[in-house]
C-alpha cells in the first residue's frame, strides 16, 4: 500500500515526444499534462494516489501541494479525515512524487501550488478520495460481517455495527484494500460535517517547526554533497566575460570554479567555503545587453506612456462601456483625477533561494521546495536532455515563497541543475543563495503606474471611469501558450472590481512595455496594486461627494450587485464596532482576489510621524471555512506582508544594479510594528476559495484611507515611509 | 587547528577556522541544522542560539569568539521546553523556518524576565523578522508561557 515512486522505462514514442519537447516544441495533440508526465510512472496504492493507510490502520494524505506556510497541508488532510471519517489525531501528510497526470492542479494543467487555489482545486477531488476509501472499509466490514452496508457507521478510523460489532481500519485494511473503489461516492451533507469547520483543525507540522526538525532545503545534508554559490552580473541581462578563480581556488574546501549559463559557480565541501570563494573571484561581465536604466528611469517611461509622451507601446482595452471620450480632457467640479506608483518588491522570503540536484548522464534528482514540480521538472529536462517525468523531484518544505519559488524559468532550479551537470557522477550539488543573491536576482512584483479620471453624477457617483495601468508583463515569460487579451496579472482586481461594473462609462486600458529586470508573482499578485488603486480612489470619490466612506462602498456595491462585498464589509463594520479606540483613527478597505472577499477596518496613529496600525478587524468570506485558525492565519500572516510593503517596501536600482541587499535596507516589518488581527469569518456554503493571498492587498489602501480621514492627504505614491 | 566548543552541554570539536562563524559549525560541521541561516549580517535572528544564556547571532560569531562559553541550540531545548509548547499550542509556525531563531529569543527573554511587559516583548523579539507575520501569536504564546508560569 505505501507504494514506492517508481519510474518507468519510457518507450520509443515517449523518447520521439520528449526529443521534439527539449528542442523547444511542443507536439500538437498531446496534453501539457502528458507531456510533462513523460518518462513517470507512479505506483498508485489501493486507496488511490492521495491515501495510503498503515498497517496499523494510520492514514497519509499525498499532499500534491507544497506547504510553505499557509496551512494548506492542514486543510488538505482534514477533507480527507472528514469523509473518510479517520481519526484526526493519526492522520499525517506527505508530498506526492511529481506527476502531472495525477498530480495537476485543476485550475493550471500542471502540478502547482499558487493562486491560493490548494484547497478550492482540491475540494471534490478529496472529498471524493476520502469517501470512496471510506467506502472500500464500509464493504469490507459488510462481507465479513454479512450485514447490509446501510448498518455500517464509521468514526475515528473505526467502524460499528448495530450488532454490536467493531473493526478499526487496521483490522480491515487487508480486505478493504481488495474492494473495488466505487466509481460513484456519496459525498456527506456539510451540515453533518464534525471535523471541518471546527477548531480541531490545526496545523499537523507546528512541532516539527518548533523544535527544529522540520527539514527545508538549507538542511539537505547527503553522502558527498558539495555546496555552490554563484556570482551573478549585477546587471540583468549581462554575460560573464572572463574569470579569475585563482584567489578562490586558494579558500581551503573550494573544489572547484566553472562557468554557468546565469554566472560563475564556486563548489566547495561547505557552505562557508563556498561563499569565502565565491567572494575571492574576479569576473569581468559582458553588458553589452543589460538592462542599464534605473527604476526612477523605468518608472519615467511608464509615467511617459501614460500620459501618451511615449505612443510605441500597445494599448489594450480591459473594460470599455458605453462613449468615455470626452473624460479624456474633462474638467470641472466633478471630475476626479490622479495618478499612483508602485514600486518593484521583492518576496525577501525568510529562506534565501537554493536547491539540491544531482545529475547522473540523464539520471537526475532534485531535492527542494519545489512549488510547481512538474515545471521544475520541464527546465531540469531541458538542460540535461532527459525525459522530464523521469527526474525525480522530492519536495521538502519551503521556508516561504510568496510567489518567488514559481518562475517559469525555474531560475535557481536551473542553475543548481547546471552546477550539477557539470559536476555529474550524480554528485549531490546543494545550491545556496546568501540574502543578498536573492534580493538582487529579481524576479520582483513589477513596478506599476495608473492613472484614475472619474466624473461623478449629480448624487456623487461615477458616472464615467477613465482607467490607465502601465506596468511590466508577468505572464510574458511564460511558456504556456498566450491568451487573448491583456495580461490578467496586470489588470485582476480593477477589470473585475464592482466600482467599474456600477460606472456605467467606462474606458479602461493597460499597457505593459518590456524591461529587462525579471518580474513575477507576488503574494496577491495584481491586487497588490489594484486593491490599492480601487479602494484609496473610492475613499477619494466619497470624500469628494461628501459622503461616508462606507455607505458609499454601499450604494455601490448595490448598484453592482455585489452581494458578497456588501456582506463581509457590513460584517466587518459591525464587529469593529460604531467607535474607534481612542486616539487612533479608522480606515476602511474591501478587495476580492482568488475567490475570496476581505474587508478590513484598520485603526492607525501617526507617531512623530510614522503610521502605525493597531486593531484591525477583518471579515471574510471565503466559502466553506475548512480550518477556521489557519484563516485567521493567513488574515494575521497576509496583513502584515501586506502592511510591511505598503509601509516600506521598494527594492530601486541604480543604474541597472539593485541598490538593496539585506533586511538593513530592505527593511520588512517587525514584532514591535504589527498590527492585532481580529478575524471573523462570514458563513458560507460555497466551495471553499483561497486565503492565503487575499489577507495581503487590503492592509495598505485601509491604512491610506485612514491617514486620508487623518490629515486630508492622499497617497499616490508607496511605500509610505521611504527615507529610511 | 581544532577549537572546543560546549554544545547542548557536550564538548564536541570543531575543525573549521577559527574565524568561521558559528552558524556553519553548527549546521554544516555538527549537522545540527536547526538553527537557520537567513541573513548573514545579524539583520533578522534566524540564527538566534544562546551563549551562556544570551540570546546571540551565530552568523557573526567567530567561533574563536565562543571561548568556554555554553551554547544551547534548538535541539538543546529539548522539544517539550515550556516555550515549544506553548508554539504549538497556538500554532504560531507558518513555513517554520524562523522559528528557532524565535523560540531561542522568547526563551531568553522569559529565563531573564518570566512576566514580560509588551514592551520588553518588543525590545526582546524586534531582533527577529518572520516574513509570514506569526508575529501575532509569537506574542501570545510568549504570554501564555509567562502566565502559566505564574499560576
Amino acid at each position: 500500500m505505501n507504494a514506492p515512486f517508481k519510474p518507468e522505462a519510457p518507450s520509443r514514442r515517449d523518447v520521439v515526444v520528449a526529443a521534439s519537447l527539449v528542442g523547444g516544441s511542443l507536439l500538437v495533440g498531446c496534453s501539457p499534462a502528458d507531456l510533462m508526465s513523460l518518462g513517470s510512472k507512479v505506483e498508485v496504492g489501493a486507496f488511490g494516489p492521495f491515501i495510503k493507510i498503515a498497517p496499523d490502520g494510520a492514514v497519509t494524505v499525498i499532499s500534491k501541494h507544497i506547504e510553505f506556510g499557509q496551512g494548506s497541508h492542514a486543510g488538505l488532510a482534514a477533507i480527507v479525515a472528514e469523509e473518510l471519517d479517520a481519526d484526526w489525531s493519526r492522520v499525517r501528510v506527505e508530498y506526492a512524487p511529481a506527476n502531472a497526470k495525477l498530480y495537476s492542479n485543476g485550475s493550471v494543467g500542471a502540478q502547482l501550488t499558487g493562486g491560493s487555489s490548494a484547497i478550492s482545486n482540491s475540494w471534490e477531488q478529496l472529498r471524493k478520495a476520502g469517501a470512496a476509501a471510506r467506502a472500500m472499509f464500509v464493504q469490507a466490514a459488510a462481507n465479513r460481517w454479512n450485514v447490509p452496508v446501510g448498518e455500517i457507521s464509521v468514526k475515528d478510523s473505526v467502524l460499528t455495527h448495530g450488532s454490536g460489532k467493531t473493526a478499526a481500519f487496521a483490522e480491515l485494511l487487508a480486505d478493504a484494500a481488495k474492494v473495488t473503489p466505487p466509481k460513484d461516492v456519496t459525498l456527506k451533507d456539510p451540515k453533518t460535517f464534525t471535523l471541518i469547520g471546527t477548531d480541531r483543525v490545526r496545523r499537523k507540522d507546528a512541532q516539527a517547526k518548533s523544535d527544529g526538525t522540520a527539514r527545508f532545503t538549507q538542511d539537505v545534508r547527503l553522502p558527498n554533497m558539495l555546496t555552490a554559490m554563484v556570482a551573478h552580473p549585477p546587471r540583468f541581462g549581462a554575460k560573464v566575460k572572463s574569470f579569475d578563480a585563482a584567489e578562490a581556488k586558494k579558500i581551503s574546501g573550494v573544489v572547484d570554479v566553472f562557468q554557468i549559463p546565469s554566472g560563475v559557480a564556486v563548489v566547495a565541501q561547505n557552505t562557508y567555503a563556498a561563499k569565502l570563494g565565491r567572494d575571492a573571484l574576479t569576473v569581468a561581465w559582458d553588458e553589452e545587453k543589460a538592462e542599464k536604466r534605473g527604476s526612477a528611469a523605468i518608472t519615467q517611461h511608464f509615467k511617459d506612456v501614460l500620459v501618451g509622451k511615449d505612443t510605441s507601446v500597445k494599448w489594450e482595452p480591459f473594460d470599455q462601456r458605453g462613449d468615455a471620450s470626452a473624460l479624456a480632457s474633462a474638467k470641472g467640479e466633478d471630475v476626479f483625477e490622479t495618478t499612483y506608483e508602485f514600486p518593484y518588491l521583492a518576496h525577501a522570503t525568510m529562506e534565501p533561494m537554493n536547491c539540491v540536484a544531482s545529475v547522473d548522464g540523464s539520471k537526475v534528482k532534485l531535492v527542494f521546495g519545489s512549488q510547481g514540480p512538474t515545471l521544475d521538472q520541464l527546465n531540469a529536462a531541458k538542460i540535461v536532455g532527459c525525459l522530464p517525468g523521469s527526474v525525480e523531484v522530492e519536495t521538502l518544505f519551503a521556508g516561504g515563497s510568496f510567489g518567488r519559488r514559481s518562475s517559469f524559468q525555474s531560475d535557481y532550479v536551473a542553475e543548481c541543475v547546471h552546477i550539477a551537470k557539470t559536476v555529474g557522477e550524480g554528485r549531490p550539488v546543494k545550491l545556496v543563495w546568501t540574502r543578498e543573491d536573492d534580493m538582487r536576482a529579481g524576479y520582483f512584483r513589477p513596478i506599476v503606474v495608473h492613472a484614475v479620471k472619474v466624473r461623478l453624477d449629480k448624487d456623487g457617483y461615477p458616472a464615467a471611469w477613465r482607467h490607465r495601468i502601465v506596468t511590466q508583463s508577468i505572464m510574458k515569460g511564460s511558456p504556456m501558450p498566450a491568451g487573448k487579451g491583456p495580461d490578467p496579472t496586470a489588470i485582476e482586481g480593477a477589470a473585475d472590481s464592482p466600482y467599474l461594473k456600477a460606472t456605467p462609462v467606462v474606458d479602461a486600458q493597460v499597457a505593459c512595455p518590456d524591461v529587462g529586470v525579471p518580474v513575477l508573482w507576488w503574494r496577491s499578485v495584481g491586487a497588490t496594486h489594484t486593491a490599492f488603486v480601487m479602494e484609496h480612489t473610492i475613499d477619494q470619490l466619497a470624500r469628494k461627494a461628501s459622503q461616508d466612506p462606507v455607505d458609499y462602498r454601499r450604494a455601490l456595491y448595490r448598484k453592482a450587485g455585489a452581494d458578497r462585498h456588501l456582506a463581509v464589509l457590513n460584517h466587518a463594520a459591525e464587529k469593529a464596532g460604531p467607535l474607534a479606540t481612542a486616539g487612533w483613527t479608522r480606515g476602511v478597505a474591501v478587495h476580492e482576489s482568488f475567490g475570496s472577499v476581505v474587508a478590513q477596518v484598520a485603526e492607525v496613529k501617526l507617531e512623530n510621524g510614522v503610521p502605525r496600525v493597531g486593531r484591525v478587524v477583518t471579515a471574510i468570506d471565503c466559502g466553506v471555512a475548512i480550518s477556521p485558525d489557519q484563516i485567521a492565519a493567513q488574515m494575521e500572516g497576509g496583513t502584515c506582508y501586506g502592511l510591511s510593503a505598503a509601509l516600506f517596501g521598494q527594492v530601486t536600482l541604480t543604474d541597472g544594479v539593485v541598490d538593496q541587499g539585506n533586511f538593513d535596507t530592505y527593511r520588512v516589518l517587525r514584532i514591535n510594528e504589527a498590527p492585532t488581527v481580529e478575524t471573523h469569518i462570514l458563513p458560507s456554503g460555497n466551495p471553499p476559495s483561497g486565503v492565503g493571498e487575499p489577507g495581503t492587498p487590503v492592509i495598505g489602501p485601509a491604512v491610506a484611507n485612514a491617514l486620508l480621514a487623518l490629515d486630508q492627504r492622499a497617497t499616490s505614491r508607496l511605500p509610505l515611509i521611504r527615507d529610511t | 587547528m581544532a577549537t572546543t566548543l560546549d554544545i547542548n552541554g557536550k564538548p564536541v570539536t570543531a575543525q573549521a577556522a577559527p574565524d568561521t562563524p558559528l552558524l556553519w559549525v553548527l549546521r554544516d560541521e555538527l549537522g545540527l541544522t536547526g538553527t537557520k541561516f537567513g541573513c548573514g549580517v545579524a539583520q533578522c535572528g534566524a540564527c538566534t542560539v544562546h551563549l551562556d544564556g544570551q540570546p546571540i547571532r551565530a552568523c557573526v560569531t567567530p567561533i574563536a569568539a565562543v571561548g568556554g562559553g555554553k551554547i544551547t541550540t534548538i535541539e538543546g531545548l529539548g522539544g517539550a521546553h515550556p516555550v515549544q509548547e506553548a508554539w504549538v499550542r497556538h500554532d504560531v509556525p507558518q513555513c517554520g523556518y524562523c522559528q528557532s531563531g524565535q523560540i531561542m529569543s522568547a526563551a531568553a527573554l522569559l529565563a531573564e524576565k518570566p512576566k514580560p511587559s509588551d514592551e520588553d516583548i518588543d525590545s526582546a523579539m524586534a531582533g527577529n523578522i518572520c516574513r509570514c507575520g506569526a508575529y501575532q501569536r509569537i506574542r501570545a504564546a510568549i504570554k501564555d508561557v509567562a502566565e502559566e508560569g505564574a499560576r
